[in-house]
């Protein structure tokens, strides 16, 4: 089962991140944080007029989460900020298990992370990047947190 | 030696139901015997009424089965005059009881309070937040790159000024035993008070409050293969006397008047409201199967199971170990980091090969900043771990190995 979680595409981008990299003169800049596990991760965005120019991002976390930022960056560069929005409620929608990785051929290579829906424990490390997008695009300047991500009463304990 | 358990894994249900399972989260919270599962339900099905309040047989029984449960547990951490033993939740409560009383009521503005880098945010946001509300200063002493409290360091940090030193006898994140009576010896030097969390060290040593020197001492029962929900704030009873009540309500009070009150003797002015006498009981079963292992056997068992779990995981390509070398300074906890993996990575995929570990900060983000690391994954032992929940473990890590290439 891991082997649905840990697909090639995702480790690959885990080694080697794209878009990996501070931007300078960026529209807006987000930090996006998951308490549970300590990911965190800073992204940039440049608009040009409603499409997104350029978009990077950089930080730590699990593989999850940064292959799932470093494929968000490559999906919605270019895109209007409707299509991104549109891309992550598909996408979330996916990783939450409510869109059946047969049905979402729209999501191109974001299907790898089908397998996350059975992980429901890292749906939160898969959506980090698009909850800090989402953010970014309402022009929201504040930290972005998944800990309310995926089922409840999933914290960090003792 | 460890090669079997201390005890038999079919006196846990859970581990009975679910043979292939290597729970290596007690550190987290350990597992129940049957044993303490039927106290509680006996008690529900014998003796359950509302204690210190009906003047009938059955209340009596109640109160006489809670009253009993306390003097158990008294004795299993070595505090004669049980009156002391203040029934909580857990160490969470404990140490939120003493800074709601004796922190607000004595620190004042200019104080100091000194906590160790190694503290469970447990014994950390409320002296923080104590030293905020005061005006007084948090200190905050180093810990070692091998994860033991800088004693140099921590001796320049108490001074006259130093009203608190909070410290941890075992780190939940490291499992690093610390040297108590040193620290106890220092604080008592300028007239300090300590606050020592004992979560991780009453399930794995043998603790004796009285001999230990401490001022307050805190634990939870759910570590220690009691229920969730029933722990204890131990204090001195001439501190506890003269701290002003945590929560006020029923069964806490004296005499209720118009316009004021008066407390209710030890231990009752600290326990408003209905007891939780169940959890209490199956606390104090806990106690006992764990006094018919014995808490020697139960030190030398871990002891074992560390020396060799250290020694494996270390030859794991990848692998660093965090905390002591020395497995004689060490509780049955590896903390540990793999090269280009991110520990919640490690846990899933050790998860999918049942091995249950915990990925994160441990509650325990200061000391992960001083670590330098996010994050680490956490295998941790007890009476039902053997040899081969070792073996799982470091055959998961090199399955992560594997994966992630």
């Amino acid at each position: 089962m891991t082997d649905a979680l840990y697909q090639e595409l995702i480790l690959d981008h885990n080694r080697k991140p794209k878009n990996f990299r501070e931007m300078e003169h960026a529209d807006h800049q987000l930090l996006g944080h998951n308490p549970l596990c300590g990911d965190q991760l800073t992204l940039w965005l440049k608009m040009d007029g409603d499409r997104i120019a350029d978009v990077s991002f950089k930080g730590q976390g699990c593989a999850i989460s940064k292959a799932s930022a470093s494929m968000m960056t490559s999906a919605v560069k270019g895109k209007s900020r409707e299509e991104a929005e549109a891309m992550f409620n598909r996408f979330h929608d996916l990783v939450t298990g409510k869109l059946a990785e047969s049905d979402a051929k729209d999501l191109g290579s974001l299907r790898a992370f089908g397998g996350v829906s059975k992980f429901p424990l890292r749906v939160k490390c898969a959506s980090l990047a698009w909850h800090t997008l989402h953010s970014a695009l309402h022009g929201e300047g504040k930290t972005v947190s998944t800990e309310n991500e995926g089922p409840a009463d999933m914290l960090e304990g003792a | 030696m460890s090669e079997k358990a201390l005890v038999n894994r079919k006196d846990f249900p859970l581990l009975a139901k679910n043979p292939d399972l290597h729970y290596l989260d007690s550190a987290a919270t350990s597992q129940k015997p049957k044993a303490v599962l039927d106290a509680m339900v006996a008690y529900y099905e014998n003796d359950n009424a509302n204690p210190h309040r009906g003047a009938y047989e059955l209340s009596a029984r109640a109160t006489e089965r809670y009253h009993q449960a306390r003097e158990r547990i008294a004795k299993f951490v070595g505090v004669a005059d049980s009156a002391c033993l203040i029934f909580v939740r857990g160490t969470t409560e404990a140490l939120n009881l003493v800074s709601w009383t004796w922190a607000k009521s004595n620190v004042r503005e200019g104080d100091e309070i000194v906590v160790t880098g190694m503290e469970h945010h447990a014994n950390f946001v409320p002296w923080q937040q104590v030293a905020i509300e005061r005006k007084a200063t948090l200190k905050i002493a180093r810990v070692t790159d091998h994860g033991a409290i800088d004693m140099d360091d921590l001796r320049r940090l108490v001074t006259p000024r130093t009203r608190l030193l909070a410290f941890p006898h075992v780190s939940n994140a490291l499992g690093t035993i610390n040297p108590v009576t040193e620290i106890v010896t220092l604080a008592k030097s300028v007239g300090a008070v300590t606050v020592c969390d004992g979560a991780q060290a009453v399930p794995h040593l043998p603790v004796n409050f009285d001999a230990m020197g401490v001022d307050f001492y805190a634990f939870s029962g759910h570590k220690m293969l009691g229920p969730m929900g029933a722990g204890a704030l131990i204090g001195r009873r001439e501190t506890l006397e003269k701290m002003p009540p945590y929560q006020t309500g029923g069964d806490m009070i004296s005499v209720v008047e118009d316009q004021r009150s008066t407390w209710n003797v030890l231990p009752h002015k600290f326990e408003a409201g209905t007891p939780n006498v169940a959890d209490a009981v199956g606390l104090a079963a806990a106690c006992d199967y764990l006094d018919a292992i014995g808490m020697d056997r139960i030190r030398e068992h871990e002891i074992d199971l560390m020396t060799y779990a250290m020694k494996e995981m270390a030859s794991v390509r990848g692998v660093t170990l965090f905390g002591p070398e020395d497995v004689k300074q060490r509780s049955g906890v590896v903390s540990f980091t793999l090269e280009g993996v991110h520990p919640h990575d490690i846990a899933t995929i050790l998860d999918q090969n049942g091995v249950c570990v915990r990925a994160g900060h441990h509650c325990a983000q200061p000391l992960m900043r001083r670590m330098h690391v996010p994050a680490t994954a956490r295998a941790s032992v007890y009476v039902y771990s053997t040899r081969d929940d070792i073996d799982a473990l470091v055959k998961g890590v090199e399955r992560v190995n594997e994966i992630f290439g």
